[in-house]
């Protein structure tokens, strides 16, 4: 069992973090995995995006040309690959940027107003761990728990109130799924 | 990871010039040496720059780094023609993209020729290392700082835009202290208390250049008996076997993956070192297999090694993407089950 997401949005959502602490956590799980990032010459501001991809077996190409899942954080990164998502897959999109609806009817859409709900916990930072918490909910590649030990190794000497806030995107993101809304 | 394979090997001196996609390498290499007591970094003002330190830093005894990306391996090619002619342990890593002239900074393999074929000046050859994989990455880089110091000669390790800036879990070898390594004696450290020692290349005498010439073929002659390396992948039963190194091979692993599923009989020959090219594990296939596709992130460079070392033995056939184009494995298997019935292979 093969799965490849691509995480795609500005520079400077979080979008690579995004990727990197999913490929940790899927790491430490036990897993084999590629992590991916392509950005162009420009870095904040700019396009970023990345594959991640999660296996039990060895990965040929680290490259997803029909990745399973996308988790989409602004409208240009829809436009580029609303059309490329497996049949059978899932767009988890920041509805908070995106006032399009994706026009694929076989696809899962989940739509999680990331910066709304971020807003309300008071930092714009926790956008990425929102959608991160979505997109685990949504797929079960794998834990919110080993999520957050993948971002604890990856961060490790910041602040326990950092942390905090983090987990409290993550479980949000988690519990918007989990309770059926963004449908 | 090669940043810290390096450092891991006995590296104590890196010197580079920032170029896209191999960043990463740089970054990380910095911060690796900063923590060491020993260890050196330095941001040259140019390539050029870069690989004169080398040749300072390697002439002092060192294990020393550097890296870039085609147009920077250009420049630093006189640098590394004078490192094989004064006969200069150095590891010197390109992590390839698209070209020729400034291209992109997608992940190609058109730099072969320049990496396997010497790229510079005058009569000499470097060992070019090509890893497929993360874990490959960190043992080929201790090995690249062996062959270095064993025969006196610049390493290649030729990656690409993908093997520069894909992370996959590795488990590194453990460290070793430069100062366990055995001693130099050819090394410029100071003379007080012995005869001076020259290391220069220029050999106005055309015997003297002449020898020295015959010299280096022997050595190199030593090199392609001692480490050509090629790793196969389902070969066994084979009737056609894909040929590729690096990026292109692990595509196209997934592919015959694909292909065996369709009961199609594919393996894949797998350089692992691209000069000394692995001819006689190639020449020993051919015996079983007619038909081998050759495939690059080129217009087709290694293709003539294979060529030739095969000499008409088997049909050689090409299948080529360049220009910073990453092929899927879906693509490959499609040229593969093409090909294959085309050659009757699936006819007993």
């Amino acid at each position: 069992m093969t799965s490849k997401t691509i995480f795609s949005g500005f520079g400077g959502q979080g979008v690579l973090m995004m990727g990197y602490v999913l490929a940790v956590a899927a790491m430490r799980d036990g897993k084999e995995v590629t992590y991916l990032p392509t950005y162009g010459a420009e870095v904040r501001g700019g396009t970023a995006n990345c594959t991640v991809s999660i296996s039990d077996e060895e990965i040929f190409s680290p490259v997803a040309s029909s990745p399973d899942y996308g988790v989409i954080m602004n409208m240009p990164s829809l436009v580029k690959y609303e059309s490329t998502i497996k049949k059978g897959g899932a767009i988890i999109l920041n509805s908070s940027l995106i006032d399009t609806d994706p026009a694929r009817d076989d696809i899962d859409v989940v739509k999680i107003p990331a910066n709304d709900i971020a807003k309300k916990l008071g930092s714009d930072r926790t956008i990425n761990m929102i959608m991160l918490g979505a997109f685990v909910a949504k797929t079960q590649v794998t834990t919110l728990d080993s999520i957050m030990n993948g971002l604890t190794e990856i961060v490790k000497g910041k602040k326990a109130s950092i942390m905090k806030l983090n987990r409290k995107g993550l479980d949000r993101g988690a519990e918007y799924v989990s309770k059926g809304a963004g449908k | 990871m090669i940043g810290e394979a390096a450092v891991r090997a006995g590296c104590r001196f890196y010197a580079g010039y920032p170029i896209t996609p191999q960043n990463e390498l740089a970054e990380y290499t910095a911060s690796a040496m900063a923590r060491l007591e020993d260890g050196t970094f330095i941001q040259a003002e140019s390539e050029i720059a870069a690989i004169n330190m080398l040749i300072g830093a390697s002439m002092a005894g060192a294990r020393v780094m550097t890296s870039s990306s085609g147009p920077g391996i250009s420049l630093k090619q006189e640098g590394i023609s004078f490192l094989a002619a004064m006969e200069l342990p150095a590891v010197i890593v390109n992590t390839m993209r698209g070209g020729p002239g400034l291209g992109n900074i997608a992940p190609a393999q058109g730099d072969y020729f320049q990496a396997t074929r010497g790229g510079g000046h005058g009569d000499y050859r470097t060992i070019v290392l090509a890893p497929a994989s993360g874990q490959e990455l960190a043992g080929l880089t201790r090995k690249a700082f062996e062959y270095a110091d064993e025969y006196k000669t610049p390493v290649f390790i030729l990656g690409d835009g993908m093997m520069g800036q894909m992370m996959e879990p590795v488990e590194f070898p453990e460290p070793i202290d430069p100062r366990s390594l055995p001693p130099k004696p050819w090394i410029l450290d100071g003379a007080k208390g012995r005869p001076s020692r020259i290391i220069k290349s220029l050999l106005l005498d055309t015997s003297v250049e002449e020898d020295h010439n015959w010299k280096l073929t022997r050595k190199y002659e030593r090199i392609t008996r001692e480490i050509a390396r090629a790793d196969t992948y389902m070969t066994t039963d084979a009737r056609l076997v894909v040929t590729a190194y690096g990026t292109a091979a692990r595509i196209a692993k997934g592919a015959i993956k694909r292909a065996r599923e369709l009961g199609l009989k594919v393996g894949l020959f797998r350089p692992v070192t691209l000069w000394p090219f692995p001819k006689r594990a190639l020449v020993e296939m051919s015996r079983q297999v007619k038909d081998f596709l050759v495939f690059e992130m080129s217009t087709g460079q290694m293709l003539e090694d294979v060529k030739l070392s095969l000499e008409g033995r088997s049909n050689v056939h090409f299948y080529g993407r360049p220009g910073g184009i990453i092929s899927t494995p879906d693509e490959i298997a499609k040229v593969i089950n093409t090909l294959y019935h085309r050659q009757h292979l699936n006819e007993d």
